[in-house]
């Protein structure tokens, strides 16, 4: 029966790859790319991670887990692992694969597809599993302590600013996704500013009155919310209303950054915690409508399957598909980020060690397939739209008719007409130039919905897509800030000991300003960029990201190579081989090319030139001598970066040598074994 | 007459699965936390009093915004 299932799967992700092969010329549809998705998870599920499991990391059922062992009723807790897998998922799934691909589709729809399935089945699911199995060996140790205990404390240290500077760069690009959706919105201005007070309600509601009653706060809260969105609409039609909402994106940056800044000083229980929930539900929610919807309207994808992008002149940020598309997709085929998920929470409820695979690798699978739904919300819109849309003023031109112009000179012919329709059918006044694909995201998700529940609505769906997203965004930035408050408290401490007090107050105070003070400046700088700013930051991100998978796979082969397993440590070096050369090679063009508009030197020099021979207009000589700063700190961040990835590599090397040559080595920090005494792999402890 | 026989046919099969799912809800959201707490805590800490509802819940929330637990 396994034997007929894989077949037919095999035949399936066969015939639907073929479809997508054979129909290169002519427009696809989404259902032959959502088939060929499914089979390939399935496979790599069925056999890959199987075998992974068994003959890799030696899964060993009848070994009892922490979440057995340490069983406190509380974080360490057995659990069922469909529960585990909700869990997971909800906690890795983020804005980031729903951005990535978006950006991506410049250089055409197969490209992008193509590294979110074959990246996510031999690498990010792989990551995520390994790094799972391994800190559930070691009673849930986080990734820095792994890489401290296994390598050596430049491990662990490399991992520590790592990930402090990746939550730098992450809430400024995000910070700038959503000013760019709510700039001059005040449909969206309003609706998001709405949230907040019912977060806060949903909190009063479930510190004060109900406590723990989490499924009727969020139900209320959720209600409220989808309420806001309706009486959005209704201001954006009141003329004075209107105005008391509609802000430029200077105005929304600063709007932002203190709101996150309040947001991580003030207790979770308060606005932290009750939005995240909102934004689980909404989250969970909106990713389950989007598949049913898109196999309802199976739409046609417009978007060619290559564009002539790919030689590096795309508008959304510039790079060549090598290896600039590897960087550009990285949550959705793999994001180190998830390591140190994999590696925290998640561990302590795993009741059997089986369940790594379908925790771990699954729900990795589950996040592969919301990027390529994403990927499907931005190629089913006409190309001239969606380059419209994402392009900055700076590169298309600065009015709708120069826009149109550049654009439909490409070969993706739009009108001034058609974007202006396009804008008022989803109540807005101009979609043009709203970089960093959250709002083209959000009309594509609003003619999928459209089409399938409501014609007519799409304003209605634009405005629940872009509250959608911004919500979780700021959930992310939020938590983001306050992780790396008590990382930067931590780091603090060992300066001075009275800043290492997680409870002090004016050392919170001292680190959160420090850490939105950071990534408020990127944020800042994005906004005034006449590029649009994601080109400088989500490059960044993706090196950031893809350093921090390298860190994580570089732990997992270490361990996999002193553990006496080095004939299957290609499982993890393979992926971290790739990730080592998409990176190097993405950060060296970002330093040395002489494109300005792939290299950060060279974009900083080409202003500086202009600039001191007076050829910028006014505005742009106003803002010049900040952008040139800038984008030599991003060269100076990128070296930092390909330095830290390689000090790790080189790390993990030196502890692979001294295995190999049986030299003394840090001993395993892996827990003894322990026979489990929990009924199967059933839900117990009840 | 008619109110009943529509309560009782959907009964057998219909309320068990609903009240699974609805487990499932609670589970997956955390809901049950503190009765599993509870649960837990009768079963290896008899002698000892529980934390209360409200303390649990302040205690979780803590633990649970205190590392990193939300990606990109």
């Amino acid at each position: 029966m396994r034997k007929v299932a894989a077949v037919v799967l095999a035949l399936g992700g066969a015939i639907a790859l073929g479809g997508i092969a054979l129909q290169r010329h002519e427009p696809i549809n989404a259902l032959w790319i959502i088939t060929a998705a499914v089979c390939i998870y399935l496979l790599g599920y069925r056999f890959y991670a199987a075998w992974i499991a068994t003959r890799v990391l030696l899964v060993d059922p009848s070994r009892a887990t922490p979440a057995e062992r340490l069983n406190n009723g509380r974080d360490f807790l057995p659990t069922h692992r469909a529960i585990v897998f909700g869990h997971h998922f909800a906690a890795i799934a983020g804005p980031g694969p729903l951005v990535g691909p978006t950006l991506a589709a410049q250089f055409g729809y197969l490209p992008g597809t193509l590294w979110i399935l074959i990246g996510a089945v031999l690498g990010g699911c792989v990551q995520d599993m390994t790094i799972l199995f391994l800190s559930t060996r070691r009673d849930g140790r986080s990734l820095g302590q792994m890489a401290r205990d296994e390598l050596g404390p430049f491990g662990g240290f490399a991992a520590l600013i790592g990930t402090l500077l990746i939550l730098v760069v992450l809430s400024a690009v995000l910070g700038l996704v959503i000013v760019n959706a709510m700039k001059h919105s005040p449909w969206a201005t309003s609706t998001v500013a709405a949230t907040i007070p019912v977060a806060i309600l949903v909190g009063l509601y479930l510190r004060l009155w109900r406590p723990g009653r989490v499924l009727e706060g969020s139900i209320i809260g959720v209600s409220l919310v989808l309420l806001a969105v309706v009486a959005g609409g209704w201001i954006d039609h009141q003329p004075q209303l209107r105005n008391a909402f509609d802000y430029g994106a200077l105005a929304i940056a600063a709007a932002i950054v203190i709101y996150a800044w309040v947001a991580a000083i003030l207790p979770v229980w308060l606005l932290l915690a009750p939005r995240d929930y909102l934004s689980t539900f909404l989250k969970l929610g909106t990713v389950a409508l989007l598949a049913v919807a898109i196999v309802l309207t199976h739409p046609q994808l417009k978007m060619p399957a290559l564009t002539q992008f790919i030689d590096g002149s795309g508008p959304l940020f510039g790079g060549t598909l090598f290896p600039f598309v590897f960087i550009t997709i990285a949550c959705g085929a793999i994001s180190g980020f998830h390591a140190l998920v994999a590696s925290g929470t998640t561990p302590k409820l795993i009741s059997n060690e089986a369940d790594v695979r379908l925790v771990g690798y699954g729900s990795m699978a589950l996040e592969s397939f919301v990027a390529i739904m994403a990927m499907i919300a931005a190629t089913l819109l006409d190309p001239g739209v969606y380059f419209a849309i994402n392009s900055g003023a700076g590169v298309v031109g600065a009015t709708p008719e120069m826009a149109t112009h550049t654009i439909s000179g490409w070969g993706f012919p739009v009108s001034v007409q058609q974007m202006q329709s396009l804008a008022q059918a989803m109540g807005e006044h101009t979609l043009f130039a709203r970089t960093g694909g959250a709002p083209s995201l959000a009309v594509g998700m609003a003619s999928i919905f459209g089409s399938s529940f409501g014609r007519g609505l799409a304003a209605l769906w634009y405005h629940f897509a872009i509250m959608f997203e911004v919500v979780f965004i700021l959930t992310t930035l939020d938590a983001g800030t306050r992780v790396g408050r008590f990382m930067l408290q931590d780091l603090l401490g060992q300066l001075w000991a009275p800043l290492g007090r997680t409870s002090w107050y004016p050392s919170v105070l001292f680190a959160s300003t420090l850490l939105v003070a950071a990534w408020g400046y990127f944020l800042y700088v994005g906004v005034i960029d006449p590029n649009g700013g994601v080109n400088i930051l989500w490059p960044l991100f993706g090196i950031a990201n893809q350093m921090l998978a390298a860190i994580a796979l570089s732990v997992a082969t270490g361990i996999l190579v002193k553990s006496g397993r080095a004939r299957y440590a290609f499982v993890t070096l393979a992926p971290l081989a790739w990730l080592a050369i998409v990176t190097t090679s993405a950060a060296w063009q970002k330093i040395v090319s002489p494109d300005a508009h792939v290299g950060f030197l060279a974009a900083a020099g080409e202003l500086a030139a202009k600039f001191a021979a007076g050829a910028l207009s006014a505005e742009r000589a106003a803002v010049a001598p900040q952008l040139i700063f800038n984008q030599r700190l991003d060269a100076a961040l990128t070296v930092l970066f390909t330095a830290i990835l390689w000090f790790v590599i080189l790390d993990m090397a030196r502890v692979c040598v001294r295995r190999l040559r049986g030299l003394p080595l840090r001993s395993s920090s892996e827990a003894p074994y322990r026979q489990s005494q929990l009924p199967g792999a059933a839900l117990a402890e009840q | 007459m008619a109110r009943q026989a529509r309560q009782a046919r959907p009964a057998p099969h219909l309320w068990p699965r609903l009240a699974s799912l609805w487990g499932v809800l609670r589970a997956l959201s955390g809901d049950d936390a503190y009765e599993r707490y509870r649960a837990h805590h009768a079963a290896r800490h008899a002698g000892e009093p529980p934390m209360s509802r409200r303390e649990f819940c302040a205690d979780a929330e803590r633990r649970k915004w205190s590392g990193v637990n939300r990606c990109c």
